[in-house]
Parts: structure tokens; sequence; C-alpha cells
């Protein structure tokens, strides 16, 4: 028998070649990243005031601000996360603490997963049809927060289900040796405890339902409003969906170019600091466990 | 004595009523709670229903197969043209040509994080590409209009750089970070022990990583990789704003074309509610969420499929 022997020097240059090309690639990665934000932030900075901020737009939207839009960002996204944070830490109480393993929890698990995976358009396309026109909320704050808060619902009950395995058994059979219903242990013991998981969850949710355009198209956002909205029945402007106006369509794409530059620096600090704040909740409370 | 025995009994059937009216609100509590657990299949089924029940009332007009192979698209002539074909092209073809980046890239950050980087790198790079992932999709859609597309067509001397080429690249951003922390994962699932029975017989590292530790998490980089192809056909706004939208079969990857999700945000707004047009976007979307919902039954059954419990089971 014949065995190839392959110097061992020649084993090291491939295992190097090998590991350089996984930190290229990963180096092309992370600075499609850091060069998209450097980008439009050298582009964008100089459209950011005060009066950028708290304007509402004038003259067809080549100058003033976006505060209107700013405004019903946070409409939509509060309304989102009032629907999903109440379904969805419910559904996670229900995976970890009620659930048994079986044909039904394999069931809703793939219910969640495929949630997870219907395109947006397709939940904008939804929220059309339910809310707008079946249940006649019309183009309103209500139906996009509502399709909003469906989407986000898989997001809100993976992070509560994660914060709820992690909390020890332990403290529940502590809790219910002491003679404390199921309900009490839930809410006095494991609730608390997961608190910080849960709200991570909420954050990121948040931050998603923030920076979604497809869904909000057809069942809340207007091109251009002049009042701030004074019913959830009311349609709003969104910072998504101005970009892709100002961007796209009108007579004036040029000319606001600087206007479409700031408000995507306003959405981009506004999610990518929501999820930084949530990755540090987290890092921290994996780091420091207290059990 | 009478007195304090009665005293005793009252205090007792007190508790015990208090007990039987605990025991019934934790029941009331438990079947709240199965309720809502089941709101995600619900909502599936909501959704389903709606997009059916608007979407199918086109086939009375338009055969099925008519429908998805026809080759143009003229909602708005008169007679108007149903033909999806084009557009479903256009998805497959986006989809295909961004996985052909996505996967390379998403997999070598997954193997740098699990098997090349020091700890505290790992630290860093590891929320970047997380905030990668939270980038909103009409900034990638803007990113791409404003900055790549001029470049392209002036690189490359193309009539236009809305094409297929630039949507690909900016739908692989996006599901580049959907690849690498699910492959990462499956990574790390690879039991210790049988990678360091692979150093014990003095194979590099290298080598432990394509013979023991990638065969080991192969099924789960499979998951990874099907569903980021699926957030990369689902997706929106980089498709309406950088693909171009023409409503044509490509002839090569600098052409422009219409993938269904930009056909339907394209149209929506002046396709009259209740007319052909409206029912034909709605079933546009039942393709496109079938087709979805495929991969995302694949890519679960993958996983569950061929999960691995331990080092037995290997």
């Amino acid at each position: 028998m014949i065995t190839k022997t392959i110097s061992i020097q020649r084993r090291r240059r491939v295992q190097s070649a090998a590991f350089w090309s996984i930190r290229l690639g990963t180096g092309l990665v992370v600075t499609a990243l850091g060069g998209i934000i450097l980008f439009l932030l050298i582009q964008g900075i100089s459209a950011l005031s005060w009066e950028f901020l708290l304007d509402a737009p004038r003259d067809s939207m080549t100058k003033g601000g976006i505060f209107p839009a700013i405004v019903g960002t946070l409409y939509l996204t509060l309304g989102a996360v009032a629907v999903a944070l109440p379904l969805g830490v419910a559904s996670a109480i229900y995976l970890s603490e009620y659930a048994r393993e079986g044909k039904v929890l394999t069931v809703v698990r793939l219910g969640i997963q495929n949630l997870a995976g219907v395109p947006s358009v397709v939940f904008g396309l939804f929220g059309l049809a339910l809310f707008v026109i079946f249940l006649n909320f019309g183009t309103s704050i209500l139906a996009g927060s509502l399709t909003l808060g469906f989407l986000i619902l898989p997001t809100v009950i993976g992070a509560s289900e994660e914060a709820l395995r992690q909390v020890p058994a332990t403290f529940r059979e502590a809790s219910l040796g002491l003679g404390a219903t199921k309900w009490q242990t839930i809410r006095r013991v494991i609730l608390p405890s997961a608190l910080p998981g849960i709200l991570t969850g909420s954050i990121l949710g948040l931050s998603r339902a923030a920076g979604e355009t497809a869904p909000i198209m057809f069942t809340a956002a207007t091109f251009y409003t002049l009042h701030l909205p004074s019913s959830v029945l009311d349609e709003v402007m969104a910072l998504p969906y101005h970009i892709y106006v100002l961007a796209t369509a009108g007579t004036h794409i040029d000319e606001t170019r600087p206007l479409q530059y700031g408000t995507v620096l306003v959405l981009i600090g506004l999610v990518l600091g929501m999820n930084l704040i949530a990755i540090v909740i987290r890092t921290r409370l994996r780091r420091k466990k207290k059990w | 004595m009478g007195t304090a025995l009665t005293a005793i009994n009252g205090a007792r059937d007190a508790r015990m009523a208090q007990g039987a009216k605990r025991k019934l609100w934790d029941r009331l509590v438990r079947s709240i709670f199965t309720i809502t657990g089941l709101s995600s299949l619900i909502i599936m089924a909501l959704i389903m229903a709606f997009l059916f029940r608007e979407g199918l009332a086109i086939f009375q007009t338009v055969g099925v197969g008519e429908f998805i192979f026809g080759t143009a698209w003229y909602p708005t002539y008169d007679p108007p043209d149903f033909g999806v074909g084009p557009l479903i092209v256009g998805s497959l073809a986006v989809t295909f040509i961004s996985s052909l980046i996505a996967v390379p890239l998403g997999v070598a950050s997954a193997l740098y994080l699990s098997s090349v980087a020091s700890k505290r790198v790992a630290e860093v790079v590891k929320p970047a590409i997380e905030l990668l992932a939270s980038l909103p999709s009409v900034v990638l859609g803007f990113v791409g209009m404003v900055i790549a597309a001029p470049m392209l067509q002036e690189w490359l001397d193309i009539p236009t750089g809305l094409n297929i080429f630039n949507a690909s690249v900016m739908l692989a951003i996006m599901a580049i970070p959907t690849i690498a922390s699910i492959s990462e994962d499956a990574l790390h699932s690879v039991p210790r022990e049988l990678l360091e029975a692979s150093y014990a017989l003095g194979a590099t590292r290298w080598e432990t990583v394509v013979r023991i530790l990638i065969p080991g998490a192969l099924s789960g980089m499979g998951t990874a990789v099907i569903l980021g192809m699926s957030r990369a056909m689902g997706e929106t706004m980089v498709v309406l704003m950088v693909a171009g939208g023409a409503a044509m079969i490509p002839g090569s990857i600098f052409d422009s074309v219409r993938p269904m999700p930009a056909s339907i945000a394209a149209e929506m707004g002046e396709a009259p509610v209740g007319g052909d047009h409206y029912y034909a976007l709605f079933a546009i979307g039942i393709v496109l969420f079938l087709m979805t919902l495929a991969f995302n039954l694949v890519a679960a059954y993958l996983s569950k499929r061929f999960q691995q419990k331990g080092s037995a089971t290997l």
C-alpha cells in the first residue's frame, strides 16, 4: 500500500491560504456595512438640523423638514409593539411553560417559522384586504399598526421564549414547592426574571417595524399631509415611505437629494440605535447572569 | 366548644373554597395562554384566506397556465394581458444571482466567527453583521439607486445601472447576515469532542474545518442558505427601486427586470379595488407566498430531519 504523504509545510500553507480568504470574505462584508454608513453620513450630515427634524415639508417637499414623517413612524411602531407584545409574550409563555412536546407543538412552531418567512409585501396585501377594505379601517394608523404588529410577532415570540427558557427550573420548583399556583409562579417569578430579555425582543421588533416600507404602503402611509394625525383612523407620513417617494417619484428628484440623504440618516440612526441598545443589553445579560 | 369547632370548620371551608377558586383561575389562565399560543397559526390561516379570497377571482378571466406561463404583462392595456412569466423569471434571476454572492460570503463570515477569529475580534464582528441585518430595505434600495447604479453605468458603459446585477448585490447584502448567523449556530452545535479527536490525529485546524466541522454542520448550513434565498425572493423595496422595472424576460444580468414583489408594490396604488388588475396582483401575491412557503418548509424539514443530537448520530 502506498500512502501519499503531504508535507506539513504544504498543509500549513493550504491552511493559511484558506484562512486568509475567509478573513477577506468577512472583511468585505464588514467593509460593506461600514462603507454604506460612512457614505450616507458624509452625504447627509449637512442636511441635518433642528429645523429639518422639527419642521413640516414646504414648497412641494423641496424644502423644510420631516417632522410629520417622524411622528407617523413613531405612532406606527408603537402601535405595532402594542399589538405584538401581549400576543408575543403570551405565545412565548404558552410555548415555554404550558405546551408539551407533540404534534400540536410541532405545528405551532412550524406556523411561527413560516409566519417569519412571509414576504413583507404579502403582509401589505393581507393588511389591505383585511384591515383597510374588509374591516373598513381605511388607510390608517390602525390598519398599519396591526399589519406591522403581525409582521414582528415572530421576532417578539422568539426573543421572549429564549428569555423564559433561560430562567432556571429551580426557580419554578421553589415557587411551586411553596404552594404557589402555576399562574402565580409565572407572574411573580418567571416573568420578572425574563423581563430584560423580553425587553430586548420588543426593541428589536420596534426597530424592524420602523424600517419596513412595503407593509405600510397600502395600509397606512401617505405621500403628503398638511396636519399631524388626530385619530388612529388617520393616514400618516412615515420615514421609510418618505424616502421611497422622494427618491423615485415627483419632478424634483435631484433638488430633494439632500433631504433624501437626511431622511435616510434619521431612519438609520433610529433603527441602528435601537438595535445597538438591544445588542448591548443582551451581551450584558449573557455576561452577568446572576444564576 | 361548639363555637370553636364551627370557627375551625369555617376557616377550613374558606381555605378550600379559596383553593378551588385558585384552581379554577389557574385553569382559565391556561386556556387563555393556549389560545394566544395558537395566534401565529390563526394569523397564517387569515393571511392565506384573504390572499386566496382576493386572488383566485382572476382565474375566472385568465386560465392558471396562461397566468403563470404567459409572457406578456400589460395589465392596464385594453384588452389587458395577465401573464406573470416575466415577473417570475425576474424573481428567480435576482434570487439566484444574489445567492451566488451571498452564500460564499455568508459562509465565510460564519467560518470566520466560529474558527478563525479570536474571541475578542469575534465579539466586535458578530454585532456588526447583526447590524447589517437590521439595515432597512428601503435604505439599501436607496444606496443601490443613488450610489451603485450611476457607478455601474459609468464603469461598464451600459444603458442603465438599474438591473439584475445591481439588485442582486443589494439583495445579497440583506441575505448575508441571515446565512451567516444561522450557519454559525450550526457550526457551534458540532460536538467539541469530534474536533478534539481530529486534532489528536494530527489534522490541522483547516483540515478539521473541512472534514469534520463543515460535514457536521451541513444540514444547518443548508437551512441557512435556503432561508437566505427565501428572504431575497420576498424582499420588496430593493427590487422595486433597483431592478429597473421592465416586465420582460431578461437576456443578460445587466438587463432590467420586474420581480413579483416590485410589480405588486408599484401597481397596487393605481389598481382599482375589485378590478381584474387588483385580483391579478393578489394572485401574484399567492404565487410569491407559495414559493417562499416552499423554501421555508424545505428549510424546516432539513433542520429537523438531519438534526444532530450529540456525536452519536454522526
